[in-house]
């Protein structure tokens, strides 16, 4: 889009400071959007399976507008701060907190290139960045002068920071098999039929993604890991004293977390963009067909993301409404004694089999003629897919590349 | 069990302890001095036979009739009245034991009586004692912990004496 | 504070000195089942020391029943339990039907199980899916109050109440079952029956409810007795006791002919436990798992209860009968008797001087004694087991603060 505006005469630092306005507005939205979406959708999820109706009046069906009504009452409500409270940091955490979900966005691919800002570490950015929320809830803790938010915080500070080891070693094997950190490699890698998802790369990627399940569960703090917020322990946990907006910004950024992990886990896993069956190449369609049927497969791509990390979404709301909690020590041991090494042996295993089976079991059947862009990348047993000329010399460096138009 | 024989053998065990009985009450009881209850309900829970291993309540009645109109025409003299009601979980039995207590210590108004804590010998009485004390003022020697358990720290009285008057103001709050 | 810590001998073997903290659980807290307040001594997430402090519910229940006769002492006792209202009208019903050497009549004898049975199975549904709500878990509780909900229907076609029946009375009941009421009570029963299978997945054989539940606050058999715990607490501490089979004959009396096994584990195991979960190896007998276990069963054995209750009420043609009269004159004596209430068991004593307004009337709740056990129990446990301790025990603080 930059570079568009740069064609129209604005100056470049104009034209950048637009580009990024977009997309940061887009982001948002995104969020905040989901988030209504999610909670809205989390209120009929938790009341089916509780055998009740959920909101059914508002917005005139299903409740549809509930998120929004609730979001018009928290912005009319007293905004309270117990009196011991630290001013600043009490306001300033729940920002931390959405800044830092909110960050991670930057460079989550929604589709191929449709991305805040492509960048060469993607991998590394979100997940880094993810773990800063943590910050805005032992601000909070600390910060609101409550006994119980301070158990809140140590909890969350304790679980996440354990939690971010197994869930680093996850996240490390698709960066092996793809043989980079940028998102949107990792993802156009794994395009074609759904075999080529590194989900059925091999029985240890398969292993490791329900390991990456239960780690991203408890680093967003959702049941049966909601330690921090434990409502029948800690009254509410790190936001107790918490009220209003300010309270609704945990709640967005819980959400936005919960959508992102969500995301993280079909980029990474699940084929990212790419449907279990690649309809638009089938017909004939792709990137490199004109700009009409790139758009188009974009379309289809975040659509598929969208669907999928939603699906993500969902299974942590049906794990929610059904399990009870774990108890803090069980937690980590859930982290430490099982999760962790688990991950270690899965990421050793998928290691050894990338280097004796390159081309997978079958090689043939597991990879078919799909549009393989970073033909650069593949070994000597890849596929001799040619490539479309003119996304491979736009990307073919799989260095940081601009915005998305 | 509940028969003269059991009688005697608590009269074996602690000589003096037991003052009086009625055994022909729906729920025959036996009334025991008030310095002897601990030892009597050690001697019940550890060597009696049945053992009575439980405690299942433990009650202060206050035998005082304010109304003079009506206190004239009573036949016992005012005074506190404790019952123990005890319980044998491998007998299945029950027992009732009673002691009489003055209202107040040596007549004196505010001086509470004062009995021996079972507090020893089943760990169901601690709760239960304070609650007498609190509710009925008694004061339990040797109870590890005796303080008011349903009414606030600083409420003045015991509400279930007969001659109690509901304070007109308690922190502000109208009472009456 | 500090010389607390110097005195403490756990805390000097550790290199790193940590301080304790004090924190209030309540009286406002998600999971204390009322107006109950802990103190809690904490190390970090270890709990050192409980205290509970009770009394925000004091409603001079007592002294009321000084002033006004037993029939009119019959609304406060709903009060007491407001979660098993049947049984304490029942208990306190007998009470003074012992004291009055009254005896009701057949008909009136099937009733009252009937009605307090299912009440039972009331007062444990909302037991257990609170209990789940203290562990972390939501749905179960929206389960079981599903079903609690169609028992009190039932109870509101019977007596017009659905939480303050003053249904059972001394002498009787205040009216007889409404015609069709015995069909909608067995429909909702064989409806109700394979629902249990749900609970059992969702919370007894759950993995992470097991791992929260078993081996925590074990409680002894010897010191269940010493502080006077009873109801499922005693039995799932392993002490065969219950009084519609042990208590006096005034109680025992209405059930019997009735078919009932204890709920208590004989021999290492349950008298059910061929059609129902087999224990986990991780519980201890007198933990939270068994205690919740003990409820569950109690919920099929009520249930069968009831069922023989319909044939025999059924069956029987005499009227109900009318119950005694408001201001009917108390003989001048005392009467004790212990019933058991779904919580435990439930005593009432009162003393009559020859009128009708009783001259002393005590209820003995066994959540008061239930409670008192929490500082041992929680002693050394985790933050998050407080909760699942205080929870296993059920209580209602109705009937603790009185």
């Amino acid at each position: 889009m930059a570079d568009f505006l740069i064609g129209l005469g604005l100056p470049g630092w104009l034209a950048w400071s637009i580009a990024a306005l977009v997309s940061a507005v887009l982001l948002l939205n995104v969020i905040a959007g989901g988030a209504l979406v999610f909670i809205w959708a989390e209120r009929k999820i938790a009341a089916r399976i509780q055998d009740r109706l959920g909101p059914t009046r508002t917005g005139g069906r299903f409740g549809w507008l509930q998120s929004l009504a609730d979001g018009i009452k928290l912005l009319a409500k007293e905004d309270l701060m117990p009196e011991g409270a630290d001013g600043l940091l009490f306001r300033l955490a729940p920002y931390v907190s959405f800044c830092a979900s909110f960050c991670a966005f930057i460079a989550l691919p929604f589709a191929f290139d449709v991305v805040g800002q492509r960048l060469n570490v993607g991998v590394f950015f979100v997940v880094a960045v993810l773990g800063l929320e943590v910050f805005g809830v032992i601000l909070a803790g600390y910060a609101s002068a409550s006994k119980w938010s301070l158990f809140g915080a140590m909890r969350e500070a304790a679980q996440v920071v354990s939690y971010e080891v197994p869930l680093g070693m996850c996240v490390v094997v698709p960066v092996m098999l793809a043989g980079t950190m940028d998102l949107v490699t990792i993802g156009e890698k794994q395009a074609g039929w759904m075999s080529n998802w590194y989900l059925f790369h091999d029985p240890f990627t398969f292993v490791i993604f329900w390991v990456y399940v239960t780690c991203a569960v408890a680093s967003v703090n959702r049941a049966p890991f909601d330690l921090a917020e434990a409502e029948s322990e800690l009254v509410a946990g790190f936001h107790t004293e918490y009220s209003g907006l300010r309270w609704s910004f945990f709640f967005m950024a819980e959400y936005g977390s919960m959508f992102l992990v969500s995301a993280l886990a079909a980029v990474l896993f699940l084929g990212g963009w790419n449907g279990p069956v690649p309809v638009a190449q089938l017909v004939g369609l792709s990137e490199g067909t004109g700009d009409s049927a790139a758009y188009f497969v974009r379309l289809l791509g975040l659509a598929n993301l969208i669907t999928k990390a939603t699906l993500g979404v969902l299974l942590m709301m049906w794990i929610r409404w059904t399990l009870p909690r774990l108890r803090i020590d069980q937690v980590m041991t859930t982290c430490l004694k099982y999760c962790t090494p688990i991950a270690a042996v899965m990421f050793a295993g998928a290691m050894f089999w990338q280097l004796l089976l390159p081309g997978g079991l079958l090689p043939g059947w597991s990879r078919p003629a799909g549009e393989i862009r970073e033909g650069w990348l593949e070994g000597p047993g890849g596929l001799p897919t040619p490539l479309p000329a003119a996304a491979a010399s736009s990307e073919s460096s799989g260095l940081a590349t601009r915005s998305p138009r | 069990m509940r028969g003269p024989g059991f009688l005697e053998s608590i009269e074996a065990a602690c000589p003096g302890a037991v003052v009086g009985s009625q055994l022909e009450a729906i729920d025959p009881w036996i009334e025991i001095a008030p310095a002897r209850i601990a030892d009597v309900c050690q001697w019940l829970k550890t060597a009696g036979e049945p053992r009575f291993d439980a405690l299942q309540c433990i009650t202060a009645v206050d035998w005082f009739e304010p109304d003079p109109k009506k206190a004239a025409k009573v036949t016992w003299q005012p005074h506190l009245e404790m019952v123990y009601h005890l319980w044998s979980t491998p007998a299945r039995a029950s027992l009732v034991l009673k002691v009489k207590l003055p209202r107040w210590s040596g007549d004196v108004a505010g001086h509470l009586p004062e009995l021996p804590s079972v507090t020893g010998v089943w760990r169901t009485a601690d709760w239960h004692e304070r609650e007498v004390y609190d509710l009925s003022g008694v004061m339990f020697t040797g109870h590890p912990d005796l303080r008011r358990i349903l009414c606030p720290e600083d409420w003045v009285g015991y509400p279930l004496r007969k001659d109690y008057e509901m304070p007109l103001d308690y922190h502000g709050i109208r009472g009456r | 504070m500090s010389n607390l810590i110097d005195d403490d001998p756990r805390i000097i073997e550790f290199d790193v000195r940590t301080d304790e903290m004090l924190v209030n659980m309540g009286p406002q807290h998600p999971s204390t089942h009322g107006v109950l307040r802990l103190v809690l001594r904490t190390d970090g997430e270890i709990v050192s020391e409980t205290e509970p402090h009770i009394g925000y519910l004091h409603r001079c229940a007592e002294k009321i029943g000084e002033n006004v006769s037993p029939r009119q002492w019959i609304p406060y006792t709903d009060r007491l339990d407001y979660l098993a209202a049947m049984n304490m009208n029942l208990g306190w019903a007998l009470t003074v039907e012992k004291l009055m050497r009254h005896e009701v009549g057949e008909k009136a004898r099937h009733l009252r199980v009937l009605i307090a049975e299912l009440n039972r199975v009331a007062s444990h549904l909302v037991g257990m899916g609170a209990y789940g709500l203290d562990l972390g878990t939501f749905s179960p509780f929206l389960y079981a109050f599903r079903e609690r909900e169609k028992i009190l229907d039932l109870f509101e076609e019977a007596c017009g109440a659905r939480l303050t029946y003053s249904y059972l009375t001394v002498g009787g009941a205040t009216a007889d079952l409404p015609p069709g009421w015995l069909q909608k009570c067995e429909a909702f029963l064989d409806q109700f029956e394979p629902i249990i299978k749900e609970y059992h997945a969702l919370l007894t054989t759950n993995a992470i409810f097991v791992k929260r539940t078993a081996g925590i606050g074990v409680l002894s058999r010897d010191m269940a007795i010493d502080y006077g715990c009873s109801g499922p607490v005693l039995r799932g501490s392993g002490v065969d006791q219950d009084m519609r089979r042990d208590g006096e004959s005034i109680y025992t009396g209405m059930y019997d002919g009735y078919a009932f096994e204890v709920a208590v584990q004989k021999d290492g195991r349950y008298p059910r436990d061929h059609t129902y979960p087999s224990v986990p190896k991780e519980a201890v007998l007198g933990d939270c798992w068994h205690r919740f276990f003990v409820r569950m069963l109690e919920v099929v054995q009520s249930m069968d209860l009831i069922r023989q209750a319909i044939d025999r009420y059924a069956a029987c043609r005499e009227p109900l009968g009318e119950p005694l009269k408001l201001a009917e004159k108390l003989p001048v004596g005392d009467a004790y008797l212990e019933t058991e209430a779904p919580k435990g068991q439930m005593g009432f004593y009162i003393i009559g001087n020859g009128t009708s307004i009783p001259w002393r009337v005590r209820a003995r709740s066994s959540s008061f004694s239930n409670l008192s056990v929490t500082h041992e129990l929680c002693r050394g446990c985790l933050i998050a087991d407080v909760p699942a301790i205080v929870g296993s025990l059920d209580i209602v603080m109705g009937e603790i603060d009185r």
